[in-house]
C-alpha cells in the first residue's frame, strides 16, 4: 500500500461507481485498548461481503482523507484513510494507519467477494 | 517439574497465542516424546500491525500470519497443527453449540490427557474468552473419570482477584531458544515487542529472565466453574 494520492483515489472510486461491488468496512480501536487503558471505551464496527451499487464516490480532505459512497437510498463513508493499493484481483484496498502502522479503519471495495 | 501426558490438545483463536505463554511447554512436551496438537481457529485476519510504511494490507495479511504460523510450529517441533478456518474477531458470535461441537470433535480424535486453552471470562480478547467458554463447556460434557485435565490461561487485570495465583509452574529455560524462536517466528506481531525484549534479556533483566523462563496455568476448577 502507498500513500493516498487524492486525483488517483478519485478516478479509481469513480470506476467503481454505478457497479455492484462488495464492500469491507471497518473501524478498530484493537481488541485490547480497554485492557492496556482502563475505562477506555473501546468502539468499532466491521462490515464485509455487503454489496452495494454506489452512485458516487469522493475523497475528500487533507490526509488523512475522508471518503464517501452515496447510494440510492443511504452512505457509506470511511475517515482516516492514509494509504491505498489496488491488488491483483482489482480490488480497491483503503486504509488508515496510525503513526505505529496499526490499522484504525478500513474501506475495501471490489467486483468479486472478499474471502470469508 | 513437567508431567509426562498421553497426549496435549492445545486451542487457543489466534496464530501467536500459543507462542507467548505456552510455547516453551509445547516445546518441552515434544521434547519428552509427548504428542501436541495445536488447533488454532483463525489466521488473525484483524490483526492490527500492517506497518508504516506497511508490509501488508488487511487482505494479505492472513497469508503472512499463515506462513508465520507454520513456521512457529516448526520452531517447536509441534507437526500437528490444524488450522480451523473461522474469523478473527467472530467467534463469540458463532453459534455455541457449533463451536461445543468443534471441541468435542478435537478431543474425540486426539483423546488428549491434557488440554490447554484460555479461562473464559478473564483473557481479555472476546475470541480468547469464546474459546476458553467452548472449551470449558465441552470438556464438562465428559464424565468426571474421564475428563482430560484443563489448563488455563488468565491475564485480565483483575485474575489474582479471582482466581488467586497459578497453581501450574512450567519452568521451560531448556527450551528458550525455541520458545524465541517461536515469538520471532510470529514477526508481523511481535517484530516491536521482541527488539524491546531481546535488549533486556541482553541486559539480564530478572522480569525479562522469568518472563521467557516461567509458564503459569491455572488448573481449570470445576467446584469453581464459571457458569
Amino acid at each position: 500500500m502507498e500513500i493516498v494520492k487524492p486525483d488517483h483515489l478519485q478516478e479509481l472510486l469513480d470506476s467503481y461507481a454505478n457497479k455492484d461491488v462488495y464492500i469491507h468496512l471497518e473501524t478498530t480501536n484493537g481488541a485490547y485498548a480497554s485492557h492496556f487503558k482502563e475505562g477506555f471505551f473501546n468502539a468499532g464496527a466491521f462490515i464485509r461481503n455487503v454489496v452495494v451499487k454506489y452512485e458516487l464516490g469522493k475523497v475528500a480532505g487533507e490526509s488523512p482523507h475522508r471518503v464517501g459512497l452515496k447510494l440510492p437510498s443511504g452512505w457509506i463513508y470511511a475517515q482516516g484513510i492514509t494509504h491505498y493499493t489496488v491488488d491483483e484481483h482489482d480490488r480497491l484496498l483503503m486504509c488508515g494507519l496510525d503513526p505505529d502502522g496499526k490499522l484504525a479503519v478500513a474501506l475495501e471495495i471490489s467486483e468479486t467477494p472478499f474471502t470469508y | 517439574m513437567i508431567k509426562e501426558e498421553r497426549h496435549v490438545l492445545v486451542i487457543f483463536p489466534h496464530p501467536d497465542d500459543e507462542a507467548f505463554g505456552v510455547s516453551g511447554t509445547i516445546s518441552t512436551y515434544i521434547e519428552m516424546g509427548v504428542p501436541v496438537t495445536y488447533a488454532c481457529l483463525t489466521l488473525g485476519e484483524m490483526g492490527r500491525n500492517l506497518g508504516n510504511p506497511p508490509f501488508a494490507n488487511r487482505e494479505t495479511l492472513p497469508q503472512i500470519r499463515k506462513k508465520e504460523l507454520q513456521n512457529a510450529a516448526a520452531s517447536m517441533g509441534l507437526t500437528d497443527l490444524r488450522m480451523m478456518g473461522l474469523r478473527d474477531k467472530t467467534i463469540e458470535f458463532e453459534d455455541d453449540e457449533k463451536m461445543i461441537q468443534l471441541v468435542t470433535d478435537l478431543i474425540e480424535d486426539t483423546t488428549p490427557s491434557l488440554i490447554i486453552s484460555f479461562y473464559p471470562g478473564l483473557s481479555v480478547h472476546p475470541d480468547h474468552d469464546a474459546t476458553g467458554r467452548a472449551v470449558v463447556r465441552a470438556v464438562r460434557r465428559i464424565p468426571e473419570s474421564e475428563r482430560p485435565k484443563l489448563y488455563t490461561i488468565a491475564f485480565a487485570n483483575n485474575t489474582a482477584e479471582v482466581l488467586g495465583e497459578p497453581d501450574i509452574i512450567h519452568n521451560v529455560e531448556a527450551v528458550a531458544q525455541k520458545k524465541l524462536n517461536t515469538l520471532n517466528s510470529h514477526a508481523s506481531q511481535t517484530v516491536w515487542m521482541m527488539r524491546d525484549m531481546e535488549k533486556r534479556l541482553a541486559e539480564k533483566d530478572p522480569d525479562a529472565l522469568k518472563w521467557l523462563h516461567t509458564e503459569r496455568f491455572f488448573t481449570y476448577n470445576w467446584d469453581n466453574d464459571f457458569e
